[in-house]
């Protein structure tokens, strides 16, 4: 690799690392932090007829998992493009 | 037409469709073998690994554990999906890019060591060996309910069903299986939870109903659980009765564990890019999701229903499927009082399974020859019921039934194949050509792989038919050891530039030895031992948690004090982590 493209490929990585960093504090939060750990405290909460500790462990940690996937898929298509590291 | 014809008519059906996509789409090379050429479309490969990965026990346990646990069956909701974003981010478009076949020839090159690759084939094996013996003997039980056929009989149809189609087929010939097993099996069992959840709260959508007002109670399905359960002396619905830590523990090791596990991982290879490989993750998860979130809410309804109709009732009122479900064994009731009354509360009411005695007692109930438990509950439920009692609960007609069992089966052999199709893979190519016989030619490796596959499906089958007495005991392993061993070694070589041989041997050794000796220790010799034993009140379900944070340690601290990995190993790493330059599909 040329010079360049490595400067490229390190801030790529960078990048890549920052993203997926977020969406697992999202994927503790919402399933170990809200299903789990909090689940007492946040069943105080009605949530549609939820408790919404229950709500979160059951129906809404699973909702948010699916959506990060699709969201790291948009944006690591993205990242690809934007350092010129997509597939041709 | 009666229900027995339908079910015949239907998995008979089914079984048609599986054998004539399996010819259609046999495999003529290696690749097509392995990885199905890396031309699988991402929406099909999700619907694939969805299937690979639902097994029996999620088709037809599940929903009947979570009624049983309430709050603490998340732990399986949140584990088994949650896996699937730590696989999307962290090895599926990594492990494409490498663009091999299996998980220990990934092990093996990026540790350039043939001991680490050897290691990791024991793994695979143990570990899918260790599931496919509970699945063979899911089949066994799916068959002998619908088929009436006995246990042993069943485990032999579904083992020439399994051969036919993995032998034949291998992975392209499974993947487009389990597009089909898929589709069976959602269908049968949205069509029933639909139909429950209007009948229970008008809401056609379970997620949604779950949350709504039962019909003319002017209470919440959850409200209503919680309050009937009182009435009855159970926990609150809502509430947990494991330590908060030992539910942390399980659902992390069933999130890691999951990302582990050879024959899901082995899945993403089979994209025709690394874009396809993320995307396929995605839809994997969205088409397990669907099952996933309809099935607490199914669990639910079921329960609700149970406890309004059955406790309190004396038995010559008692629902018509309370007694079609009796003669299969998975409901009963001994009235210990002789008031004629079903009494229902914690506890069991009676030891072990039951075993009728043949008579009929005063109320008409079936008599049973178990010893009396001691407490006052006089009601036996198996979980299974949850989910196969839906259709006649909801009054639905036969075929719905039928479905049901097309759909339990479906789940049963897409996901048998799946493991044993990760068997011969491993024997066929990380053994025999890697190790064993390096020149063997391309139409001699398949056909060995075709062998071991063969011979894969008749142990699983033996297993299936003389099941060992810990098979029921020993899924933990399977998501233990795959939390301890391959999740930590297959991160670590992906994220760090600087991790070694010798820290991944050294940390896949240290997390499967304690991993193990934890298991055995408390499943098999110390089975009685309970939270307060357990090495911070973790159950051994758990253990793979710390296993693999033992892994993580010691990789790391052997890694700094030996040498670096050698220059050819950073590009590589270079290399995976970007998805230019991983080519079209091979031999294409």
């Amino acid at each position: 690799m040329s010079g360049s493209k490595q400067e490229a490929a390190a801030a790529y990585w960078k990048e890549n690392l920052q993203l997926m960093l977020w969406l697992l504090v999202i994927w503790f939060v919402v399933s170990f932090g809200c299903g789990v750990l909090f689940v007492d405290q946040l069943n105080a909460i009605n949530f549609f007829g939820f408790p919404l500790g229950f709500w979160f462990a059951q129906q809404g940690s699973i909702y948010v998992f699916v959506i990060e996937i699709f969201f790291y898929v948009w944006k690591m298509n993205q990242l690809d493009r934007k350092y010129d590291l997509h597939e041709e | 037409m009666d229900t027995q014809t339908l079910i015949y008519l239907v998995v008979g059906a089914t079984f048609a469709l599986y054998i004539g996509i399996a010819i259609w789409t046999r495999a003529g090379s290696t690749s097509e073998y392995y990885v199905a050429s890396k031309g699988v479309h991402p929406v099909l490969n999700g619907m694939a690994t969805g299937a690979d990965w639902m097994s029996a026990a999620s088709f037809i346990s599940m929903a009947g554990i979570i009624a049983f646990s309430g709050y603490d069956g998340s732990v399986y909701l949140m584990g088994w999906t949650g896996g699937y974003v730590l696989l999307a981010m962290c090895l599926a478009p990594y492990l494409r890019k490498f663009g091999k076949f299996t998980v220990p020839e990934f092990v093996g090159a990026r540790y350039y060591s043939q001991t680490a690759r050897v290691v990791a084939v024991i793994c695979v094996i143990f570990i899918s060996f260790t599931y496919v013996a509970g699945q063979m003997r899911g089949v066994g039980i799916v068959f002998s309910r619908y088929l009436e056929v006995d246990i042993n009989t069943g485990v032999m149809i579904g083992m020439a069903i399994v051969f036919f189609y993995s032998v034949l087929g291998g992975m392209k010939g499974i993947t487009y299986t389990q597009v089909a097993q898929y589709c069976v099996m959602i269908f049968a069992y949205m069509v029933p939870a639909i139909y429950i959840s209007m009948m229970i709260t008008g809401n056609p959508i379970p997620q949604l109903g779950f949350g709504s007002e039962v019909i003319g109670t002017g209470q919440s399905v959850i409200e209503r659980l919680n309050g009937l359960g009182a009435e009855l002396g159970f926990d609150a619905y809502t509430d947990g009765s494991k330590s908060t830590l030992d539910i942390f523990a399980i659902t992390m090791a069933l999130m890691v564990g999951t990302a582990g596990l050879p024959h899901v991982i082995v899945r993403f290879f089979t994209t025709p890019t690394v874009r396809d490989a993320r995307k396929s993750a995605g839809y994997a998860l969205l088409f397990i999701a669907i099952l996933y979130t309809t099935a607490p809410a199914v669990a639910a309804f079921a329960r609700t229903n149970l406890l309004t109709s059955v406790p309190n009732t004396a038995y010559a009122d008692i629902p018509a499927w309370f007694k079609t479900w009796e003669n299969a064994g998975l409901i009963a009731w001994m009235d210990k009082n002789d008031d004629g009354i079903v009494q229902y509360g914690p506890g069991t009411p009676f030891a072990g399974n039951p075993t009728y005695s043949g008579e009929t007692g005063p109320a008409g109930q079936r008599l049973l020859s178990n010893a009396p438990a001691a407490g006052a509950t006089e009601l036996y439920v198996d979980r299974d019921i949850m989910v196969l009692a839906n259709p006649e609960i909801a009054g639905l007609p036969g075929w719905v039934i039928a479905l049901i069992a097309a759909g339990g089966l479906a789940a049963a052999l897409s996901t048998a194949a799946g493991l044993l199709l990760v068997i011969s893979t491993s024997i066929s190519h990380d053994l025999l050509k890697s190790n064993i016989k390096p020149d063997i030619s391309e139409k001699g490796e398949l056909l060995a792989a075709r062998i071991s596959a063969g011979v894969a499906v008749v142990i699983a089958g033996l297993f299936g038919i003389y099941p060992p007495a810990f098979v029921a005991q020993v899924v933990a392993f399977a998501f233990g050891l795959a939390a301890a061993s391959f999740f930590p070694v297959i991160v670590m070589g992906i994220f760090s530039k600087r991790m070694n041989k010798e820290g991944a041997i050294a940390g896949m050794v240290v997390g499967l030895t304690f991993t193990f000796t934890y298991i055995v220790y408390y499943k098999f010799i110390e089975p009685t031992a309970g939270a307060n034993e357990w090495w911070f009140g973790i159950s051994p379900e758990g253990i793979g948690t710390l296993g693999m944070i033992f892994n993580f340690i010691a990789a790391v601290v052997v890694s700094r004090i030996t040498a670096q990995p050698p220059e050819e190993i950073q590009h590589l790493i270079e290399d995976i982590r970007v998805p230019r330059g991983a080519g079209a599909a091979i031999a294409h």
